[in-house]
């Protein structure tokens, strides 16, 4: 029964995959910052899945949320370990890699291959730490666009993604709208509620108030581990729901009683000790202080997200989830209002989950349905496959 | 009987709607209406709809529908921003019906009210004789199981058309099986109404 199981999901799987670099803004060329600073040269990790058809219509652009990386599906060479958006992306998945391209780049300023603060800074050959230029989301989509300029790809069938990801699909249609067929955002919002943001500087301060920390100089020595997990703890408890937390650990003790001491004694504490753990050995602190406020200063909110006067043919599905209390539906239903008002071609559906933000990752069913139906309307138009009646 | 009613009120909203317009429907449903406009009349559909499995229905026929009630639904919309607005056996689960006419008006150029008649005769007869709560063709439901909070007859809402300054241009009068002619708020299940701004 499990092997079935295994088998049918590897024949499920785009099978192996190699992570790609484009480095772009040679000397000469530096890129500039939303800040105003200038960088280069600034190199984007990147994969693809499926195969570009010749007129180049069939490209979508996965972006990812705020520890993911370019790694989005498929496995690599000799791991185990899938892509952040496994279940979503491969051979009849919602992304449907026999119909599709699909792209996917870590951002800039991330830890995941691309240029961020922990890259070598090849004017010192140490890394950047606290000199890397200020991000914004904008300069991950204008980053991303180099790469999309350098595919040959003109204009993109569609861009999607969650959490921050659904920010950098936002920026697409702000920045580049002509560019873009159709976008997806789910689970995420037109601009950082003063919440969003509290929880974010919290982040931030936990890993500052590490002495590890060292102002951002801590690669000789290793990470601020403390600082960084306690982090991600915080972020952790906000993907989650109250329901789902009381599903998964309730009250459970890891040990059968007390232990009248500061050790994790219930499950919850164990899962988030481990989380924490797990993410030091994975994401750099500086990319995660950095990330972190780009988030914070995103704001396409009154009117910026189609510059007035400009009509768009974007289409729009919009995705959030009942139990999201991180980023909540009437966020998504701000965008919904915004394009309203624009007359934007727009589908909104709030689907019914329990898993809190991180329903984006686990509600699988739903969101292949209508993606799948969505993406196929785009890219194919009206196809008339049953009788409904007149 | 029940598909009859279906079929002839969509019908009657399909042969309203001019080919190429855009059109606002409010209780789309599965898009059974839509559907068939978009594909054969070229229409801009946008669709409302709460119902989480009918929203995915829409969205497997290719239609743009957003899952929201319909009193929240219209602040948003510039003044014409539709040629029709259809609120086709919807008007009557709403509470605050005189808002959304009035907003559907603002946003549409027309507005298509289908709704069921109360004074339908077999109503009156149910009423009067048996001391009952109607159930008719046109209103099914049990008294304690229904989605309806307006009840309401054709001359009722001609005189709510009336006291606001609201224009009816046309009307449409659904027997059981065939259009009614005479004495519509006696022998008519349904009415369709189509309705535009006096201003």
């Amino acid at each position: 029964m499990d092997k079935t199981k295994s088998d049918k999901k590897k024949s499920n799987s785009i099978g192996v995959v190699e992570t790609q670099y484009y480095t772009f803004a040679e000397p000469g060329r530096e890129h500039k910052f939303e800040s105003g600073d200038n960088l280069g040269p600034i190199t984007l990790a990147y994969e693809t899945y499926g195969k570009l058809n010749k007129d180049k219509s069939n490209a979508i652009l996965a972006l990812h949320a705020l520890s993911g990386d370019a790694h989005a599906a498929g496995v690599h060479k000799g791991q185990d370990d899938p892509g952040w958006w496994d279940n979503m992306i491969g051979p009849g998945k919602a992304f449907d890699t026999n119909r599709y391209f699909i792209i996917c780049s870590n951002v800039i300023g991330g830890c995941k291959g691309s240029t961020g603060p922990s890259s070598i800074n090849p004017a010192t050959g140490k890394p950047y730490a606290l000199d890397f230029p200020f991000i914004t989301v904008a300069d991950m989509v204008h980053a991303q666009r180099h790469l999309i300029d350098f595919l040959g790809i003109g204009k993109l069938l569609c861009v999607a993604g969650a959490s921050m990801g659904g920010m950098q699909v936002l920026q697409w249609v702000a920045s580049y709208p002509e560019r873009v067929r159709s976008a997806i955002p789910i689970a995420t919002a037109l601009k950082h509620s003063p919440q969003q943001i509290a929880f974010n500087e919290v982040v931030r301060q936990s890993i500052m108030a590490d002495p590890a920390w060292r102002e951002g100089n801590y690669y000789e020595y290793g990470q601020p581990e403390k600082g960084l997990s306690v982090a991600r703890m915080i972020g952790h408890i906000t993907f989650m729901s109250d329901q789902s937390m009381e599903e998964k650990f309730s009250r459970r003790l890891k040990n059968d009683k007390f232990s009248f001491g500061f050790d994790a004694d219930f499950e919850v504490e164990g899962y988030l000790r481990y989380r924490g753990a797990n993410f030091v050995k994975r994401f750099d602190a500086n990319s995660y202080l950095y990330i972190t406020k780009a988030i914070d200063y995103f704001d396409l909110s009154g009117g910026k997200l189609i510059p007035h006067g400009k009509n768009i043919d974007t289409r729009f599905l919009i995705i959030s989830f009942k139990s999201d209390w991180l980023y909540p539906s009437h966020q998504s239903q701000e965008i919904v209002r915004a394009l309203k008002r624009r007359h934007v071609d727009a589908t909104y559906c709030e689907l019914t989950s329990s898993y809190g933000h991180d329903a984006f990752l686990i509600e699988v069913d739903e969101q292949t349905t209508l993606i799948k139906h969505f993406l196929d309307k785009t890219f194919n138009g009206y196809l008339v496959t049953g009788n409904y009646g007149i | 009987m029940e598909s009859n009613r279906i079929n002839l009120d969509h019908r009657i909203i399909y042969s309203i709607i001019e080919s190429d317009s855009r059109v606002l429907d409010l209780g789309c449903g599965e898009g059974e209406l839509l559907y068939p406009l978009v594909r054969d009349k070229r229409i801009r559909a946008q669709g409302i709809e709460l119902n989480d499995k009918a929203i995915q229905e829409c969205v497997k026929k290719g239609l743009s529908v957003f899952q929201d009630d319909i009193e929240n639904s219209l602040r948003e919309y510039p003044d014409n921003s539709f040629d029709y607005v259809i609120l086709n056996q919807s008007m009557q689960e709403v509470k605050k019906v005189d808002c959304v006419i009035q907003e559907a008006l603002r946003i549409g150029n027309k507005v298509v009210v289908g709704f069921p008649n109360f004074a339908y005769i077999k109503s009156r007869l149910m009423l009067f004789f048996k001391g009952k709560s109607p159930i008719t063709g046109s209103l099914p439901y049990l008294w304690f199981d229904t989605p309806n909070v307006r009840f309401l007859s054709i001359t009722d809402f001609k005189n709510f058309c009336a006291s606001k300054n609201i224009q009816i241009v046309e009307t449409h009068y659904i027997g059981k099986k065939a259009i009614v002619r005479h004495f519509p708020n006696l022998f008519a299940l349904n009415a369709i109404f189509v309705l535009t701004n006096n201003s």
